[in-house]
């Protein structure tokens, strides 16, 4: 489950924030006449198409998983935080029909007609990411219902949906969706760029996708302070795993790096009065340690560690990047055009990459460091998972065709990116020949 | 209330088996199209035919699946724990489906197409074979409302696999009847024939299956067998003279002749089967032990639900519309050869 989550959550991105990419550039192109920006926008609507059709079977793939592998969650709390994923099923709905349109619609429906067909994807993508995120909120702060007997009762679908977390982790998500895909469309044209093909095209696509990351990038980090300050006040137990903070104390260290071992935190750099400053704006800020939790619910060391390390990456590339961003704002201050500097562009050329594994270890922080629970103070994880044991094959099996999926999705967009570099032709054929295809896109043959 | 919501979900499963069953169907007839070369153009107007529309047909899928957790949870913690095995391989088959289909799309050389061709193809029999035993199960009353059923023979026994049988037939005669239809509007008279004959012959050999059909009904499910007999009635033979009509305008049918009703005939004879099945289950949603009332949620949240749905209404219906409508006037290209582009 958590890998099929891992996997789903790098395609969110793409479809949440490529198809904004994709809109800015189409805007650009009939605003000012661009062909170049049109071409951007027509390939990245072929990659979103690619990548949405694998996000729409990942994501069905969930909702099957929430049932067969956490019965017991949804048979108890499906009436509270079940619905948030009907609304995003209107939302997904929404944004299948319009890719469709959009895909489908280059050249054959009018430019604005087609143009404003793709707002709907973008905005259902927004609104569709939000509701997910108001489900998992949830079980990070869960609301909302009255129990009784273990069942619920009574829900207050209001209380549930924008629940305590739900505005900080939905701006998180989104900010980290815009960056992941600014980061990774911009550092495909680096590529480009570093290879000498400092054309246009490549320019263009570069400056679309660099400019919406990194001026989501400094937003982020605002933002991600905020929540770290949130969670210090709402999620005590999850402060606790990120600090690595065995016992509760004042003047307490920021550990960077470490692990906890026996209890003990080894091998960290510690920066006096850190993390009691950063919580609290005051070294004498009291941190809530995890000794304040009852044994039989405290996380394992091996879990404080993971996510413990995982906020550091987060954080840590997250500062990479605004670094990168800063150097651009530098570069091109003096310029005023796309920089040449090789080490810039090397760099930028890697950003995507980094940025997803940035979303990744934040993704980690936030599931791992709920652990031992799965909706936190009602469900423990091992009573929501199910009780069915054969259930490795199917996880096997399951992992074997993801890989095989990513895998083929890479050589499918790669083969793409190929044919395009050679040919620039928009044209692909759907030839079942037994021929090796020549050049030309061939096309089906004997129609009358 | 229990019962608008049990309707509404009702709604999504008979959408999905008439719309989404048609683009499984079409897998099958991919399948079984024979060799690159014979079955190039069969497998284009497959490919020009779903293209645009698979994903919004999937989609009933969840649509179905959060209204059953969120409406119904008990049920639906029992099914998964139960039918985890088929749910499990229509699971996988979906994620090898629509991968396969979207990555046939865009590579150009024969043996990529032809290996992610296969993905799409074989998996789109073994989905709607697992969803068909899956209802099969719940129908005859093998899931317990407490869960944990058993994992082989609930899905594996007379009814399930009747169910699993007639789900892939039921889906074949369905894209059969559209990709005829396809045909006739691209003008390709012998891609009409072809898929015309595909249908009579799925048409037969489902008529065949449910006639044998009714004595395994009789034999392993006999309280589903009554009530069919009873109070699904009357669907059943509209499902019957529907598939009468199916035929007898497939027969008829010539390309010049527009054969509006076809695809609403065939498209009414799956939705009275399903129909058929929801009316005898009713007011039963396990077998006969498990009622819709005592397995619904909360009001508050059905309240959602039904926001939910009439948000659906205002939203995605003429969203849909404005899809189905752009395809049929030929505004989404999804074929983009030159020849395709003038030929209708």
């Amino acid at each position: 489950m958590a890998f099929t989550l891992g996997f789903h959550i790098v395609l969110v991105p793409f479809g949440v924030a490529l198809t904004t990419l994709m809109l800015i550039a189409n805007y650009r192109g009939l605003r000012h006449g661009d062909r170049t920006a049109l071409l951007l926008a027509r390939r990245w609507s072929k990659v979103a198409a690619v990548l949405f059709a694998v996000g729409a079977v990942s994501g069905t793939v969930l909702t099957f998983e929430l049932g067969i592998l956490w019965p017991r969650l949804m048979g108890t709390y499906g009436p509270a935080f079940g619905f948030p994923f009907a609304i995003e099923g209107l939302f997904f709905f929404l944004e299948a029909i319009f890719v469709s349109i959009y895909i489908y619609g280059w050249d054959r429906l009018p430019p604005w007609a087609h143009f404003w067909s793709g707002v709907p994807v973008s905005l259902s993508g927004i609104g569709g990411a939000a509701s997910v995120v108001a489900a998992n909120s949830w079980m990070n702060q869960p609301g909302g219902i009255t129990l009784r007997d273990g069942k619920v009762v009574a829900v207050r679908p209001a209380e549930v949906f924008f629940n305590g977390a739900f505005w900080y982790e939905t701006a998180h998500m989104l900010l980290a969706a815009y960056i992941v895909a600014g980061f990774t469309v911009a550092g495909v044209y680096a590529a480009g760029l570093l290879r000498k093909r400092r054309d246009g095209y490549h320019r263009t696509g570069f400056l679309i996708g660099f400019s919406v990351a990194a001026v989501a990038i400094p937003v982020q980090i605002f933002v991600g302070d905020l929540i770290a300050r949130r969670v210090f006040d709402k999620e005590p137990r999850k402060f606790a795993a990120i600090e690595l903070l065995p016992r509760t104390d004042t003047h307490v260290q920021e550990t960077l790096g470490g692990i906890l071992l026996d209890g003990r935190v080894r091998y960290g750099l510690g920066i006096p009065d850190g993390a009691s400053l950063l919580a609290g704006f005051r070294p004498s800020t009291r941190i809530s340690g995890l000794n304040a939790i009852p044994a039989a619910e405290r996380p394992d060391d091996a879990v404080v560690s993971v996510v413990h390390l995982a906020f550091d990456v987060m954080v840590g590339t997250a500062f990479l990047l605004l670094g990168l961003a800063l150097w651009f704002a530098w570069l091109y201050w003096r310029r005023r055009e796309v920089p040449a500097n090789r080490w810039f562009l090397r760099c930028a050329a890697v950003s995507g990459v980094v940025s997803v594994v940035s979303l990744e270890s934040g993704w980690v922080v936030t599931e791992v460091g709920r652990q031992p629970w799965t909706v936190v103070g009602l469900l423990l994880t091992r009573d929501a998972v199910t009780t069915q044991g054969n259930l490795w094959p199917f996880f096997s099996a399951a992992l074997a065709i993801y890989a095989a999926v990513a895998v083929a999705a890479l050589l499918v967009l790669r083969s793409m990116q190929r044919r395009w570099r050679e040919s620039g032709d928009e044209t692909v054929g759907v030839p079942y020949g037994p021929r090796e295809p020549s050049d030309q896109p061939r096309t089906p043959e004997g129609r009358t | 209330m229990t019962d608008v919501i049990a309707a509404l979900m009702f709604a999504g499963v008979i959408a999905y088996a008439v719309l989404g069953g048609a683009d499984f169907g079409a897998g099958l007839w991919d399948l079984t199209a024979g060799g690159a070369e014979r079955g190039r153009r069969p497998r284009h107007l497959i490919d020009v035919s779903i293209g645009p529309l698979w994903e919004a047909n999937h989609t009933w899928l969840i649509y179905c699946l959060v209204f059953l957790w969120t409406g119904f949870p008990r049920a639906f913690a029992a099914i998964t724990t139960t039918l985890y095995v088929p749910l499990g391989l229509a699971a996988l088959g979906i994620v090898v489906r629509g991968s396969g289909f979207a990555f046939r799309k865009v590579s150009l050389r024969t043996p990529e197409q032809r290996l992610y061709g296969a993905a799409f193809a074989v998996s789109s029999v073994v989905t709607p074979y697992c969803f068909g035993t899956v209802a099969g199960a719940i129908a005859s009353g093998r899931v317990p409302s407490r869960g944990n059923g058993n994992a082989i023979t609930s899905w594996n026994n007379p009814t399930s696999v009747l169910g699993g049988v007639l789900a892939v037939l039921v889906c074949s005669y369905l894209a059969a009847v559209y990709l005829t239809d396809a045909a006739r509007r691209t003008g390709e008279e012998d891609m009409r024939l072809y898929y015309r004959d595909r249908a009579l012959l799925a048409a037969g050999v489902t008529g065949a299956v449910t006639v044998g059909g009714i004595f395994v009904l009789h034999s392993d499910a006999a309280r589903l067998f009554h009530r069919l007999s009873h109070r699904g009635l009357p669907l059943l033979i509209i499902a019957g003279l529907c598939g009468v009509a199916g035929v007898f305008l497939l027969v008829t049918g010539t390309a010049t002749r527009a054969v509006r009703g076809l695809r609403a005939t065939a498209a009414a004879a799956v939705a009275a089967v399903v129909c058929g099945w929801g009316v005898a289950q009713y007011p039963f949603l396990l077998g006969t032990h498990l009622t819709l009332d005592e397995a619904a949620s909360p009001r508050p949240t059905l309240w959602v639900l039904i926001a939910v749905a009439i948000a659906a209404g205002a939203l995605i219906l003429p969203s849909l519309i404005l899809l189905f409508g752009l395809f049929d006037r030929s505004r989404l290209d999804s074929s983009p050869s030159p020849e395709a582009g003038g030929a209708h």
